[in-house]
């Protein structure tokens, strides 16, 4: 059965002034994927995917989404970003709401939903990522993987298509990053299409279907991840997994 | 100096005359800080648009009223519009105070709704807000909690600074003083009074500001 692809670039730039951090990414995610998306600093991971979150303007390219090419001329970013959720490095919880709140504000001032249907499956979220019992407190009182998780669930409210994460344990404590990365798995055992940068190679090679290697604005390489650790083609790959052995 | 018996005792006499007063006061005040807010975030929101000419609109306005007195900008604005359609002496001592306090709490909220981390925005954004709900849901309400420690010192500011309403004859606090004083050639002793008044007035709004600030901080912590 051929794969329904999901999102896809093609011919993508971006340019930051003088900086050219995207050249030519030609990017194809299909239905229930997990990409892996990983390189060296500045390599421009982060900003691939705000693109395709419409965070960051493109400059020339082209975005689909199930095969539609999204043109911000005729098509509202902001059903576009309902289909597509976003997890951040630093979490970005809204402070001022309780978890609970956290998790209801989209799907209710967003989506409509009545506030009693919207707690009635923001509970259910918080329960399915393991915090049934802090659905009451404010974002303070959490620690880092339980908010990373919060943004997870506040995300899943919407019901998205596809998840992108941007080095959602990068800000976390050692002990901490585990279960944030299993709640994360389970995600994608359920299906969910993801597209996640990350530094956590032990993910990448357990959770990932493809393995996307960046350096300077560009796709080097993608593979399986076992071609990807164990044979990579582009001599560039073999430096980066050298580098990151060491670590 | 008069004694402090003395004191004591006009104070007492004149409470009647001067619980008006205040209450003319404490009416300028509300008044020209309700106004102020509106005033004060509309030019901030002008200001941070993104939009030049409403950038500079915005500014324009700030420079104009923090670069006169404001005893300039209340003759300028009672004369003015007097002199154009007839507007009770209240309301255009009020609307120049709310214009003035106008600038100041602009400069306010610009600050802390910068002050708001970008992530915020962003967060919204990709859950599909758009960029004014973000706004009114997310942005505003975290910068209106850091506004109010500058928001109570303004509003300080914005009582002491009704006093100047006294020269347009508004019989407010000061005006009531200096009236007194003179009439009863006890200038000092009204000076004095007036002083204790202000300074009851001040303790009070530091006292609901402080209260305010301690309710909303309890859900941050
Ligand atoms: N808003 C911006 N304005 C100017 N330059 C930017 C902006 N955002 C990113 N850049 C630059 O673009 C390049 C790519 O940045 P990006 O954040 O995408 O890298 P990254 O691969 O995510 O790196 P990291 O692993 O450090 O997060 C960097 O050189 C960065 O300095
Ligand atoms: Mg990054």
């Amino acid at each position: 059965m051929p794969e329904k692809e999901m999102i896809k670039t093609v011919g993508l730039n971006k340019s930051f002034g003088d900086l050219h951090v995207l050249k030519d990414i030609d990017m194809t995610v299909c239905e229930s994927d997990v990409v892996c998306l990983i390189g060296s600093s500045g390599s421009g991971k982060s900003t691939l995917l705000r693109c395709l979150n419409f965070l960051e303007k493109k400059n020339s390219g082209s975005i689909f989404l199930r095969g539609k090419e999204i043109e911000l001329k005729n098509v509202d970013v902001n059903t576009v970003r309902q289909k597509v959720g976003m997890v951040f490095q630093h979490f970005n919880l809204f402070p001022h709401m309780t978890v609970l709140e956290n998790v209801m504000e989209a799907p209710i001032h967003v989506k409509k939903i009545p506030k009693a249907q919207a707690a009635k499956e923001a509970k259910e979220l918080l329960r399915k990522v393991g915090l049934g019992d802090k659905m009451h407190v404010f974002p303070s009182k959490l620690s880092g993987g339980q908010k990373q998780r919060v943004a997870i669930a506040r995300a899943l409210a919407m019901k998205p298509e596809i998840m992108l994460f941007d080095e959602p344990t990068s800000a976390l404590d050692p002990e901490l990053v585990g279960e944030v990365l299993s709640t994360m798995k389970e995600l994608a055992l359920e299906g969910m299409t993801m597209v996640v940068v990350t530094h956590e190679m032990g993910f990448a090679r357990e959770v990932a279907d493809w393995i996307v290697y960046m350096d300077e604005g560009r796709i080097i390489e993608k593979a399986r991840p076992e071609d990807f650790f164990q044979n990579p083609k582009e001599e560039r790959t073999k430096e980066f997994l050298k580098t990151t052995e060491l670590k | 100096m008069p004694s402090i018996g003395h004191v004591f005792k006009t104070l007492i006499d004149s409470s009647g005359l001067f619980f008006d007063a205040m209450l003319i006061t404490l009416q300028l005040t509300i008044v020209s800080i309700i106004f102020g807010i509106i005033i004060g975030l509309f030019f901030a929101l002008l200001k941070i648009s993104n939009i030049s000419i409403l950038g500079y609109i915005s500014d324009t306005y700030v420079y104009l009223i923090r670069g006169t007195p404001l005893i300039v900008q209340i003759f300028i604005l009672y004369f003015g519009i007097s002199g154009i359609f007839l507007i009770p002496d209240f309301w255009a001592a009020a609307f120049a105070l709310a214009f003035h306090n106008g600038a100041y709490i602009a400069e306010i909220f610009r600050g802390t709704i910068q002050a708001v981390d970008r992530g915020q925005m962003e967060a919204g954004r990709s859950l599909g807000m758009t960029k004014s709900l973000t706004m009114r849901r997310i942005i505003l309400p975290q910068a209106f909690r850091r506004s109010l420690p500058p928001l109570g010192n303004q509003f300080i500011i914005g009582l002491k600074d009704s006093s100047l309403a006294a020269f347009i004859s508004m019989n407010e606090l000061f005006n009531v003083a200096t009236t007194l004083g003179s009439n009863n050639f006890d200038e000092m002793t009204y000076l004095i009074i007036v002083a204790f008044y202000y300074l009851v007035l001040v303790a009070l709004l530091t006292w609901l500001v402080n209260s305010f600030e301690r309710k909303l901080a309890i859900s941050d912590r």
